[in-house]
């Protein structure tokens, strides 16, 4: 059985396409992701980079389950994945706590969904809600806390129902510098301690080489595909701050941005046309 | 946007200054009645008004009049409430419903529903339950378009979100998009609540045999000003204190919501 899992990937993307109608209903049909195939060894922590609009949310939500794409599939420790992927996390972009829930009965959500008693998942949420460091905020209103502490929420949230595989969507991306290396160590020891698999979406080149193990760097949209696979093999436990100034770090965002550069590009001309 | 120039007084002395309010129209009140400016048989005195109000009190005349006014309000709100809620949990889960009785449901909306106090009379006779029903079009709507808006408006993130946390269509039900309509139901609770009264008190107005409105129209049949004006006053006084025990209500209810920023319709 375990040797089963580990032999199937945490993560398959085979040939993933997706076509979205038109907003207005007619006219052409819009087409995010185009072939797009990958896979998330288990363990593997891999991000995801490309400029904005091609699609790299769309790929997240296909391994999520959320979205059936039009073409292709995707299959979850060799299961294929359909309807809502049970092996997987999914941590947000946009804020995604239920705000008539307090913090301490937001992280137990997922233990009350699986069947366990509210009393027994607050008991078991106490502990994930201290490791985010936000013990005795429990009793907090996701409109009392910061956007940094309602990031921990969300993380502590999506890690206590022991997903497999966990696809983050730009989930730092709406805090500040400082915030945002904190909770970027902050992620990097929790994963330390339990190596899940972990898909993570970013714009940010900076943060996907000081995270990742690999990078894969996507195309401008629409029709975005991957052209880029990037194997980074610096030295863990990494410090997010620190290892940005290591001359190998240095060499491998020079390397990838020389490809990433002129996608962005690409992008930013289309989003001036739209 | 709150200006930070000018300083409010602070409360003791607002509330002081509202009683000063009072004072003040039933001091000018009882003055132009007193020197007949203002005749005390159109306008009664406030003197008359207070006493004859004190008089049905202390005798207890009022108490089965304010409770029925009271039960058809209650009756009304509860099942307009109930009513509410369920159709609009219904239209906005089952689109082509919606869209299907859209045209009637703004329809019957737009309608002016005292029009329907009559039929009502006529098909429930002049007990309480005329006046419920009239009291229930009412509330139906505020609620059922409130609730309609609060499960379209499910932030599909928080949707997902809970999904991926492995929510099945039974939790979905409990933790988000019942949470979320009754949010708009309780920032319309004042206007349900003060809706239901009205359609009470309207309905005895228009015929009965007994309620606050029965009283109003029976001391206007006989040109009691000071009657009338005492029925008005109870009325406002329990008006008063049902709005202040919503707010009490929805602030236990709503904690979680940020202060200052009620979303829903009134």
């Amino acid at each position: 059985m375990a040797e089963a899992a580990a032999a199937a990937p945490a993560l398959q993307l085979e040939g993933v396409t997706c076509t979205f109608p038109s907003p207005d209903g007619r006219g052409r049909s819009y087409t995010a992701v185009q072939g797009a195939s990958f896979t998330v060894a288990d363990g593997e922590f891999v991000s995801i980079v490309g400029p904005t609009g091609s699609g790299k949310s769309t790929m997240l939500n296909v391994a999520a389950g959320l979205l059936k794409p039009s073409e292709g599939r995707a299959l979850s420790f060799g299961q294929p994945v359909t309807g809502i992927n049970p092996k997987a996390g999914y941590m947000f972009q946009a804020e995604a706590l239920m705000p008539w829930k307090s913090a301490l009965d937001n992280v137990a959500a997922g233990l009350e969904f699986r069947g366990v008693s509210k009393a027994e998942a607050r008991e078991r949420a106490l502990p994930w809600l201290s490791r985010v460091g936000l013990e005795g905020f429990g009793d907090r209103f996701p409109h009392q806390l910061s956007g940094g502490m309602r990031k921990r929420v969300a993380l502590a949230q999506t890690l206590i129902v022991d997903p497999k595989i966990i696809l983050m969507d730009e989930p730092f991306s709406a805090l500040d510098v400082q915030t945002r290396q904190m909770m970027e160590n902050e992620l990097l020891d929790l994963w330390a301690a339990d190596r899940k698999s972990v898909v993570f979406i970013t714009h940010d080149l900076e943060e996907a080489i000081a995270m990742s193990d690999r990078v894969l760097v996507l195309s401008a949209g629409p029709g975005s595909r991957l052209i880029g696979e990037y194997r980074i093999d610096l030295d863990r436990p990494r410090d997010v701050a620190e290892i940005r100034m290591t001359p190998q770090f240095l060499a491998l965002h020079q390397e990838i941005w020389a490809q990433l550069r002129d996608e962005v590009l690409k992008g930013y001309a289309q989003t001036k046309l739209r | 946007m709150r200006s930070h120039a000018k300083r409010l007084p602070s409360r003791p002395v607002i509330l002081l200054l509202q009683l000063g309010v009072l004072i003040a129209f039933f001091l000018i009140w009882h003055l132009l009645t007193d020197t007949k400016i203002l005749s005390p048989f159109f306008f009664g005195t406030p003197g008359a008004v207070l006493a004859r109000t004190w008089a049905d009190f202390a005798s207890g005349v009022i108490w089965y009049h304010l409770g029925i006014t009271l039960l058809e309000t209650a009756l009304a709100f509860i099942i307009g409430t109930v009513a509410g809620i369920a159709f609009g949990f219904w239209f906005a889960r089952a689109p082509l419903v919606s869209v299907v009785f859209d045209p009637y449901i703004k329809a019957v909306n737009a309608l002016p529903r005292v029009v329907l106090a009559p039929i009502f009379a006529l098909w429930l006779g002049l007990g309480i339950w005329s006046k419920v029903a009239l009291g229930v079009t009412l509330v139906f709507f505020i609620v059922f378009f409130n609730v309609y808006q609060g499960v379209k408006e499910v932030s599909p993130v928080v949707l997902a979100n809970a999904r991926m946390l492995g929510a099945s269509s039974r939790d979905l039900f409990r933790h988000v998009y019942l949470p979320s309509a009754l949010s708009w139901v309780f920032s319309s609770l004042h206007t349900a609540v003060g809706f239901a009264m009205v359609g009470a008190v309207v309905g005895e107005y228009l015929g009965s045999a007994a309620g606050l409105g029965y009283r109003i129209h029976q001391a206007e049949g006989v040109f009691d000003t000071v009657g009338v004006f005492s029925g008005m006053l109870v009325l406002t006084i329990f008006v008063v204190l049902i709005d202040a025990a919503v707010t009490m209500i929805e602030k236990r209810l709503l904690h979680w919501r940020p202060q200052d920023t009620g979303g829903g319709q009134h």
